[in-house]
């Protein structure tokens, strides 16, 4: 504990100071604004819910997300300092880990700023706060898991920009992969199976169905092990390079 | 004698089908400063990185008090300050912030984190640059940094790639000085490519090159190996061809020759055979003799020579 804790204090300073933290809220809160007012008119369709808020979320957590994440093991292997950090007595689980919550809390941090349009409604109407509340935990499981393959992916490349790209890409695959008209596209193309696999993995139908109605127990399991996997996936790529 | 600080057994590391490291063996006491020396790409890193447990040997360990580095990396990890190539640190960070992340890193109860920082920081040199962003120091305080970070838990294995790689001559001498003063309780392992650093800190050099050890033998024992070593120059009143033929004739002299300039003045350089002290000798020729000396100097080998000797070797003929 010790050791995940110092990481991750390291790893949120290292957000604070940088100018990428502050601009990655700030850009994330004016694009979910604009959209979420200006272009879906949330006041417009005179219903007191966030509907078209948590519709739009996860479509920018995915570049977003990517964004954070990039720098978290690429830099590291640039600099050398992945060096200095694995031979310091930590292990390789506790600074995976450590690096990985610090970048999710300020993914978390930047939807939890979002809690004026939650107000807005309450004032104007009369919202499901059992459904906002879940829809927040659902943003909040996906933008962990695109953090956790971001993080991983990092781990595989010296470049930033390349960690990026990759991750985006991924996360796309991730949640294109339940998405209907590529899912009507492959039906009928492909064994009856993989469909089903495909939307089981799916992040998209599933972060619909719990951010519609209720956060269960099923789900959050889902986005942990999806977050498992992700992780294990980073030791992986960070032990790659230095197994014998 | 106990369990060695650091025990390399048979250490090898392949990158694909390349054997950078090929059966390293050497171990280190308390005590001691190790030079590790060899041409670029020898190995040196590597080895270091298998030390402290960055890197799985493909074959063999890496001892640390006991401690496998990469099956108990904790332990073994815990013993060892290293200090990796170009003194790497987190650039955002200020001096004091990454010295107290490495502090807790490393385990340090947080109420020594303090003292334990500051005086690490005093012995590294560091005392007046805590607050400035790493990225913003020059090249000598970076290193310092990474010094400070090295020996901040005080422990037992010192592992230093390069210290005093692009640092100026009084920043040299400091790293050297800090060095000598932590020696005598500590196992230290430095890696280098100057020479005369080795000279002046070293109690033993251990020479890699193509991944296997060439020599591991105290500096003198390895600058005997120059073939100009004991050699003497000579300067005397005597006609030479008499001197000559004198010196010629005390048992240890490989030949004589004459030096640099020729003519009837020249110095006489006289080569010893094996590396057997002869000046003694030579001067005692002169005494007795009645010449007067004018000058007598004794060649003690250069490191230099050895180096170039051995690394140049195919390694076919290395011995």
């Amino acid at each position: 504990m010790r050791a995940l804790r110092t990481v991750y204090a390291r790893e949120l300073v290292a957000y604070a100071v940088s100018p990428v933290a502050p601009i990655f809220i700030v850009i994330f809160l004016v694009l979910i604004g604009v959209m979420t007012l200006n272009v879906a008119g949330l006041y417009e369709r005179g219903l007191a819910d966030l509907t078209p808020f948590f519709n739009y979320l996860p479509w920018l957590c995915m570049f977003l997300v990517p964004a954070l994440a990039m720098r978290l093991w690429s830099e590291e292997r640039r600099t050398g300092t992945g060096e200095l950090l694995l031979t310091l007595p930590l292990g390789i689980w506790p600074v995976v880990v450590g690096k990985f919550l610090a970048a999710w809390t300020i993914a978390v941090l930047a939807i939890g700023l979002t809690f004026p349009l939650w107000i807005t409604v309450s004032v104007l109407g009369d919202p499901d706060h059992g459904v906002i509340l879940s829809g927040y935990l659902s943003i909040i499981m996906v933008a962990g898991a695109f953090m956790a393959v971001g993080a991983s992916i990092s781990a595989s490349t010296s470049s930033q920009v390349v960690a990026f790209v990759l991750t985006l890409l991924v996360c796309l695959l991730l949640s294109l992969a339940g998405f209907r008209p590529v899912v009507s596209f492959i039906d009928g193309r492909v064994p009856p199976g993989v469909v089903e696999a495909l939307l089981d993995l799916s992040v998209l139908p599933r972060y619909r169905a719990m951010s519609a109605s209720d956060f269960s127990l099923d789900d959050a399991v889902y986005f942990l092990s999806l977050i498992g996997c992700a992780l294990g996936l980073n030791v992986a790529f960070v032990n790659a390079g230095r197994a014998g | 004698m106990g369990t060695p600080a650091v025990q390399l057994d048979s250490l090898v590391r392949c990158f694909g089908t390349f054997r950078a490291v090929d059966g390293v063996s050497f171990s280190v006491e308390r005590g001691e400063v190790i030079g590790f020396l060899g041409p670029n790409g020898a190995g040196k890193s590597t080895t270091m990185k298998m030390l402290t447990g960055y890197l799985q040997p493909s074959e063999g360990r890496a001892l640390v008090e006991g401690n496998d580095a990469w099956r108990a990396p904790t332990r073994a990890k815990a013993l060892v300050g290293y200090l990796p190539e170009g003194a790497p640190a987190y650039a955002e960070m200020t001096p004091v912030a990454f010295l107290r992340f490495c502090a807790r890193a490393r385990g340090v109860a947080r109420r020594d984190v303090v003292r334990l920082v500051e005086h690490a920081a005093e012995r590294a040199g560091l005392r007046h640059m805590m607050r400035q962003p790493i990225e913003t120091l020059s090249k000598g305080y970076k290193r310092r940094v990474g010094l400070a970070q090295a020996i901040l838990h005080d422990p037992p294995v010192l592992v230093l790639d390069e210290p005093t790689d692009g640092l100026d001559p009084n920043q040299k001498a400091e790293v050297r000085r800090l060095i000598n003063e932590m020696a005598p309780e500590k196992a230290v392992i430095l890696s280098t490519h100057i020479l005369e650093e080795v000279e002046a800190i070293c109690t033993r050099v251990v020479l890699i090159a193509q991944g296997t050890v060439l020599a591991d033998e105290t500096p003198g024992v390895l600058r005997a190996r120059d073939p100009g070593h004991q050699r003497v120059t000579l300067r005397c009143s005597g006609a030479n061809a008499e001197v000559r033929t004198a010196l010629a004739a005390i048992g240890g002299v490989e030949r004589v020759e004459e030096g640099p300039g020729g003519g009837s003045d020249a110095a006489l350089v006289v080569y010893a055979s094996g590396g057997a002290p002869i000046a003694g000798d030579v001067a005692g020729v002169c005494h007795d003799r009645g010449w007067a000396v004018f000058s007598l100097e004794v060649h003690s080998g250069s490191l230099d020579r050895v180096f170039r000797d051995l690394t140049t070797r195919s390694p076919e003929g290395a011995a």
